[in-house]
C-alpha cells in the first residue's frame, strides 16, 4: 500500500504542470497573453531584477522567464540562469570603463555640486506612496498618450550622454587611493568556471554579489547599516545607464562594440582608516554593479564589498565581514533550491532518525526501571 | 525515440533541439570529469569544482544530475532511485529529464541491467558489480559541518585529518543519551584518511560502500563539491573500541526480525507504514527493485513446489 501513493509520479508531475498552465490561463477569454516587450516595459524594475540575480543579460529570455515563472522572481532568475549554464564561454571583454556609460540617472550623498550635475532622472525616491487610484481604470488610449505627449515636450540634446566620475574628482584631490594598476591588469575571477574556494579574490566576491538575490544582500547590507559592522557608507556615486560592451574582433583583434547593457553602478566612500605602513590616510571605497536598474541591489553591495575587504584584512568581526557567510548565502538560485527541497520525501532518513530515538528511549525507560527496582 | 526504456514511465517531456546531449555544454562536462579523476585519486577529499546551475532546483539531486549526464553515453543504461524507489517523483523526474536530454539512451528499472546507477538516500540491496557505478546525490557533502561551519577551517582540518572534534560529537552524545544519535550522514572514514558524510543513506547502507566492487561517487552541486570512495576501498564508520557502529534495528519487542509484508524478505531495509483504515503498522523493503525481486523468486519457487 505504501507503494501506491508514489507510484504514478509521471503523472503527478505532468497533471501538476498541466494544473500550473491553466493557472497561468485561467483568466480566460477576457484576457491577453502578456507580450514580452509589455513585461521589459511596464515591469521594468522586475525584469530589471531577473536579468541582474540570472546573471545573464538577455531582455528577451529574461521577459519570458517571468512570464512563464507567473511572475515568481525567484523562479524566473533560475530559468534563466540554467539556460546560461548551457552556453560555453566564447570570448572575454577588456575591463570595461564606466565612464562611458550612456546616463539615464547619477547622484551623488557626498557634494552638492558635482562635476557635471546631479541627474535625477527615473526614481521613486521622492515619489508619494499614495495608491494612484486613476490607473484603476486606465483606457489603452491615455495610457498610449502619456508616452507621446512626454517625448513631445522634451527635448533635451543639451544633455551629454557620459559624465564624468565622482571618484576620479576625489582622487584628485588626493582623498582616495589611487587605482591599483597592477590588481586591475589581473584576470578576474570567473564564478561560472570556477568554484569558490575561501579565502577568494575581491573580484570572485564582487562577481558573486553581482548575481546575488536582491532581499538576500539587502538583509546581510542592512545588518551591517543597522549596528552588526561600522561602514557608514556615503554615496559617492550612484549611475544607471547603458554602458558599451567591447569585444576583441575575433580576426583583427581590435576592440569593437558589440552592444550595450543596462546596468546600475554604485561607488561608497568609507571613513578612513590608519595605513599600519605610516602612508597619508585616506578614505576607503566599496564598489557595486549589476544589470539592470536595481539601485539598493547596488548600494547593498557596495556596503558589503567594503565590509568584507575589511573582513578579510583584519579578520571578521560580525557576519556582514565573513566572505563565507555573506558570499554562500545570498545566491537565489542556491537558497530557494535548498528551502524546496526539504517538500521531497525523506522517508528513509526519517526512518533512521526514528530508529535512533526509540533505541534512546528505550534505553533510558529501562535505566529508570532498574533504579525504581532498587 | 531510440530509448529502449525498460521503465513504465508515460514519457510526458519533449526534448528540445536546442539543448546540447546532456544538458551541460562539452566544457562543462570535461571540468566534471576532471573532477571526478582527481576524486579518485584522494579517496574521501572534497574536490571543489564550478557546478553548473540545472533546470531543477538546487538540493533536488543536481550534483549527481552533473556527474551523471557528464559520464553518460549512449551505451550506458541508467537506473534513478529516490529512497530506494524508481517510482517516487523526484526519480520519476530526474529520469525523464534524462532521457529527454540524452536521446539513446536506456533507462532500466534493475539494478543488474543498469551501468550507471544514480540516487538519492539508498544504495541498492543487491550487491554492485565492478562495471558499475554509483552515483549519490549529497546535500552535505562535509562531515566536519556539524562542529565546523567555516569551510575555510573545515579544509584545514580535513588536511591535518584533525576529527577529533567530531569524535568529541559522538562521546557526548554517549554521555547524554547513551547512544550515538546520528542516524543517517554517517561520519565514514574512507582509506585511512578523510572522513566524508556518506551523504543521507541510512546506516544500513554505510557497510556497503566498504570495499565496494563499484566505483561510488558522491556529487554536492549546491555546495559545489565532488567526492569518491573508489573500488575495493576501505570505508570504515567513525567508532569506538567499546562503542561499535551499528545499523538501524528491525527487530520487534520480542526481539524477532521484522519481514517485509510484501515479499517476506528479513534482511532488507524497511519503510514503515500506518495502516490508516486499521490502525497498525506494516513494514515493507525500501529498495522497491529488491522487493520485486524477492517476490517472484518466492512465486517461482513455490510454484515450483507445487508442480513438484
Amino acid at each position: 500500500m505504501g507503494y501506491v501513493a508514489i507510484k504514478g509520479g509521471g503523472q503527478a508531475i505532468a497533471g501538476a504542470e498541466k494544473l500550473l498552465e491553466f493557472v497561468r490561463t485561467r483568466q480566460g477569454e477576457s484576457a491577453q497573453p502578456l507580450d514580452l516587450d509589455s513585461i521589459e516595459n511596464q515591469l521594468y524594475f522586475l525584469h530589471s531584477r531577473i536579468m541582474s540575480e540570472g546573471g545573464l543579460f538577455h531582455p528577451k529570455l529574461a521577459s519570458l522567464a517571468i512570464k512563464q515563472s507567473l511572475g515568481d522572481t525567484l523562479e524566473a532568475a533560475f530559468a534563466l540562469r540554467a539556460y546560461r549554464s548551457t552556453k560555453p564561454r566564447l570570448i572575454e571583454s577588456p575591463v570595461l570603463d564606466t565612464s562611458s556609460m550612456r546616463l539615464i540617472r547619477r547622484i551623488s550623498a557626498s557634494f552638492k555640486d558635482i562635476p557635471g550635475g546631479q541627474m535625477l532622472g527615473a526614481s521613486t525616491d521622492y515619489a508619494l506612496r499614495l495608491m494612484r487610484t486613476e490607473l484603476l481604470d486606465e483606457s489603452p488610449e491615455a495610457f498610449q498618450a502619456i508616452a507621446k505627449k512626454w517625448l513631445d515636450e522634451n527635448h533635451h540634446d543639451d544633455i551629454p550622454d557620459t559624465f564624468p566620475k565622482v571618484l576620479d574628482a576625489l582622487r584628485a584631490e588626493g582623498l582616495l587611493p589611487s587605482v591599483d594598476e597592477a590588481t586591475a591588469e589581473k584576470k578576474p575571477f570567473d564564478i561560472t568556471r570556477e568554484p569558490l574556494v575561501f579565502p577568494v579574490p575581491r573580484s570572485a566576491a564582487l562577481s558573486t554579489m553581482a548575481r546575488a538575490e536582491t532581499g538576500s544582500i539587502l538583509a546581510i547590507a542592512y545588518s551591517n547599516m543597522r549596528g552588526y559592522g561600522d561602514i557608514h557608507p556615503t554615496v559617492a556615486e550612484l549611475r544607471v545607464g547603458y554602458l558599451p560592451i567591447m569585444l576583441p574582433h575575433p580576426v583583427t583583434g581590435e576592440l569593437i562594440e558589440a552592444g550595450e547593457v543596462l546596468m546600475t553602478e554604485c561607488e561608497v566612500v568609507a571613513m578612513y582608516e590608519d595605513d599600519e605602513e605610516g602612508g597619508k590616510p585616506t578614505f576607503s571605497l566599496g564598489y557595486g554593479a549589476c544589470f539592470g536598474h536595481n539601485e539598493v541591489k547596488a548600494i547593498s553591495m557596495a556596503i558589503l564589498d567594503r565590509a568584507l575587504q575589511s573582513g578579510m584584512q583584519h579578520g571578521p568581526t560580525n557576519p556582514s565581514e565573513d566572505p563565507e557567510f555573506v558570499l554562500l548565502h545570498i545566491d537565489g538560485i542556491d537558497s530557494m533550491g535548498f528551502c524546496t527541497h526539504y517538500k521531497m520525501p525523506h522517508y528513509v532518513t526519517f526512518q533512521s532518525d526514528m530508529d535512533r530515538l526509540r533505541t534512546t528511549q528505550d534505553k533510558q525507560n529501562s535505566a529508570h526501571q532498574g533504579v525504581e527496582n532498587v | 525515440m531510440s530509448n529502449k526504456t525498460k521503465t513504465t514511465d508515460t514519457q510526458f517531456r519533449q526534448a528540445s533541439a536546442e539543448y546540447n546531449f546532456g544538458f551541460l555544454d562539452e566544457y562543462a562536462k570535461k571540468e566534471v570529469r576532471r573532477s571526478v579523476l582527481k576524486a579518485i585519486a584522494i579517496p574521501g577529499y572534497q574536490v571543489p569544482y564550478s557546478s553548473r546551475e540545472m533546470p531543477m532546483g538546487r538540493g533536488f539531486g543536481t550534483g549527481g544530475l552533473q556527474l551523471t549526464l557528464s559520464l553518460i553515453g549512449k551505451q550506458d543504461t541508467l537506473k534513478v532511485i529516490d529512497q530506494g524507489s524508481d517510482d517516487s517523483v523526484n526519480a520519476v523526474n530526474l529520469r525523464s529529464f534524462i532521457e529527454m536530454i540524452c536521446p539513446g539512451i536506456d533507462t532500466t528499472t534493475q539494478v543488474s541491467e543498469a551501468n550507471l546507477i544514480q540516487s538519492r538516500h539508498r544504495i541498492p540491496e543487491e550487491p554492485l558489480r565492478e562495471d558499475q557505478v554509483l552515483i549519490l546525490q549529497v546535500p552535505y557533502p562535509d562531515a566536519l559541518v556539524v562542529v565546523e561551519p567555516s569551510e575555510d577551517k573545515r579544509k584545514i582540518m580535513h588536511g591535518e585529518a584533525d576529527y577529533s572534534r567530531l569524535l568529541v560529537k559522538l562521546y557526548e552524545d554517549i554521555v547524554k543519551f547513551n547512544e550515538i544519535t546520528i542516524s543517517h550522514r554517517y561520519p565514514t572514514r574512507i582509506n585511512g584518511h578523510y572522513v566524508i558524510d556518506s551523504s543521507p543513506i541510512p546506516r544500513w547502507d554505510v557497510p556497503k560502500m566498504h570495499q565496494s566492487k563499484a566505483l561510488i561517487l558522491l556529487g554536492a552541486g549546491r555546495e559545489k563539491k565532488i567526492y569518491a570512495v573508489p573500488p575495493y576501498t576501505l570505508a570504515e564508520p567513525l567508532e569506538f573500541d567499546d562503542v561499535p557502529f551499528r545499523v538501524e534495528n528491525f527487530n520487534d519487542e520480542h526481539g524477532q526480525r521484522r519481514l517485509c509484508h510484501r515479499c517476506g524478505c528479513d534482511h532488507s531495509f524497511l519503510d514503515e507504514f500506518i495502516d490508516s483504515k486499521r490502525a497498525y503498522k506494516r513494514y515493507q523493503c525500501s529498495d522497491s527493485d529488491y522487493c520485486d525481486e524477492q517476490l517472484t523468486f518466492k512465486t517461482s519457487a513455490s510454484n515450483q513446489n507445487l508442480e513438484g
